[in-house]
């Protein structure tokens, strides 16, 4: 109950202090542009003056649409770390929470309440984004990718792992300090994965291994990585996966996490979770 | 409530060392001592905010810090603040909410904490337009939900003016005429000397003096002022108490009350002309400042 209580303020608050209102005016506005972009994409035509073929077309827009949805990822992992990583050290800062806590609240109640908030917000941000930003695409060339679901639980998941990392930061850290290294983390994750992209190419074990591990202690760039897939034209996978072309393009994926690496994910957040209770826990306010 | 040695170390600093007292319930308990005499410490250790190192505590006759207590328990921070983005009235309903009040009290809780701290005409008004003293005031009320039975206040009129003291005084008294214990953690010593029953008094987080008010005051004393003073007369002064000469004054301190009047027909008696007897009470403050300067010259022994 109580938990529930502080989900629904987490997300109150987000409303009151417009950040929802600013997420949706900037989505509003960048989907127009894109939509922009892929109308003239389909205008696009050959040196001889002929238009492309169907398949180029595709090809194209799918790629476009992958960079696109790279640009929302980013924008989805910042957000969710400039509002996790303040959401519990600044209440303990300024004493919002010392009045909270002393009510019969445990403290797993108030870590749970806020990381369910969050993870609302998240959800919603990405449903939303997805879906308009899909829907435009669809109108205006007439691509749909193979995996529109697929791709926004990727991208939820994604969201959720970084989100679950900034508020245990947020434990023991001021917001700022919660801010940057889980940022840093998540670009450090970023090209992990991209280098072991490099090593599996290259058949180099060290490096493949490199990028195993990041993917393990970190998961958002594996789940990243499983959003691209949804994205991609199921021949393009086919053409481009038997080449070394792809090696180190963070935006081809030749296959999608599997089934025991999200169970892993899963665990992960979790096991963050868990450690955000027990960290607050011990905290003294 | 009820200490018993409880201690609370942070790091190498010695925050609270080894607290013992007992305050009774339906009583207005005040809990005096210098910035950094542990006062607020002593407070989250009893609310279970934090652990203590050593040592027990028990409130409403629980461990500190039990949940279902906390229920029964309202809290007023030293260092108030409240959602600034809510309303007063979106501030008390969280925490009817979170205190587990029943849906259907809300309402009525609500409008009695606001209309008792003088917030009604601003119950939709966001908390962040608020001055100092009327998130005090807020703060007063958010811990006077729930009909608590023990109210913990942590300076609560360090922001007021004194209306604002002045009423806060009057929810107190109300609180104990309805048998709520009150807990008063100031500094503000006029204060806590109009309204409490009983006090401690701590330093380097010890208790240095705990009892009634008038009991730690002491019996007080006289002062004449009087011409012609006998050797017989300053006799019968001297034997009474402990004889001074301030101002023109004779004062005798630790005169018992009863004893003043054949005092004075004893002076009379010896030939002095007695122009006028007062009282002299120690007030709070003096008593306070005498037990802190004794404390710290212990320390510097």
């Amino acid at each position: 109950m109580a938990a529930v209580t502080i989900a629904r303020l987490t997300i109150r608050e987000a409303a009151r202090r417009k950040l929802l209102l600013a997420l949706a005016i900037l989505t509003v506005i960048v989907i127009g542009l894109t939509g922009w972009g892929f109308q003239h994409l389909t205008t696009l035509t050959n040196p001889d003056g002929s238009r492309i073929a169907a398949g180029e077309l595709r090809l194209a827009v799918s790629q476009v649409l992958v960079l696109v949805e790279f640009m929302f990822s980013g924008v989805l992992a910042l957000s969710a770390v400039v509002v996790a990583s303040p959401a519990i050290s600044s209440e303990l800062e300024s004493g919002v929470a010392l009045s909270m806590l002393a009510r019969p609240v445990s403290r797993y109640q108030v870590v749970l309440g806020k990381w369910l908030g969050l993870a609302a917000l998240i959800a919603i941000y990405v449903a939303a984004t997805t879906t308009l930003e899909l829907l435009v695409v669809d109108a205006t060339t007439g691509y749909v990718p193979p995996g529109p679901v697929g791709l926004g639980l990727y991208l939820i998941g994604e969201g959720i792992v970084i989100m679950s990392l900034a508020l245990l930061i947020s434990t023991r850290l001021s917001g700022m300090t919660a801010g940057v290294i889980s940022l840093v983390l998540f670009f450090l994750a970023w090209i992990g994965g991209i280098a072991g992209a490099i090593g599996e190419v290259f058949s180099s074990a060290a490096i493949s291994n490199a990028g195993t591990i990041s993917q393990l202690l970190l998961p958002t760039d594996a789940l990243w990585r499983g959003s691209v897939y949804e994205l991609e034209p199921v021949l393009y996978r086919a053409v481009l996966g038997a080449t070394t072309e792809r090696a180190g393009n963070p935006f081809f994926v030749q296959s999608p996490p599997s089934v025991a690496y999200l169970i892993w994910a899963a665990c992960w957040v979790v096991l963050i979770v868990g450690l955000t209770v027990w960290s607050l826990h011990r905290r003294e306010v | 409530m009820q200490t018993l040695e409880l201690t609370k170390h942070y790091g190498a600093s010695v925050a609270l060392s080894g607290l013992t007292m007992v305050v009774p319930r339906g009583e207005v308990f005040g809990f005096l001592g210098p910035n950094g005499s542990g006062k607020t410490t002593a407070v989250k250790l009893l609310l279970g905010l934090n652990r203590p190192t050593g040592g027990e505590a028990w409130v409403l006759g629980h461990p500190a810090g039990d949940r279902q207590t906390r229920s029964r328990v309202g809290y007023l921070p030293e260092l108030f603040r409240y959602q600034g983005w809510l309303s007063a009235a979106e501030v008390l309903g969280l925490h009817c909410r979170l205190a587990g009040i029943a849906r259907a009290e809300w309402r009525a809780q609500i409008a009695g904490a606001l209309s008792t701290v003088g917030l009604t005409g601003h119950a939709d008004a966001k908390v962040e337009t608020f001055s100092k003293g009327m998130q005090q005031r807020l703060g007063l009320g958010v811990a006077l939900l729930g009909n608590p039975e023990l109210v913990i206040l942590d300076e609560p009129t360090s922001a007021l003016d004194p209306v604002g003291r002045a009423d806060t005084r009057t929810i107190i008294r109300r609180l104990r005429d309805r048998g709520c214990a009150v807990f008063l953690n100031s500094h503000l010593l006029g204060e806590v000397e109009q309204i409490c029953d009983r006090a401690a008094v701590v330093a380097d987080g010890r208790v240095l003096a705990i009892g009634r008010l008038d009991e730690l005051l002491g019996s007080g004393g006289v002062r004449v002022r009087l011409t012609g003073l006998t050797d017989v007369g300053r006799a019968s002064l001297a034997r009474r108490g402990t004889l001074a000469e301030h101002e023109g004054w004779f004062v005798v301190n630790g005169v018992d009350a009863d004893a003043v009047p054949d005092l004075v027909a004893e002076l009379v008696a010896s030939g002095a002309r007695v122009y006028a007897v007062e009282p002299v009470r120690q007030t709070l403050e003096e008593r306070f400042l005498s037990l802190v300067e004794a404390e710290q010259a212990r320390w510097q022994r």
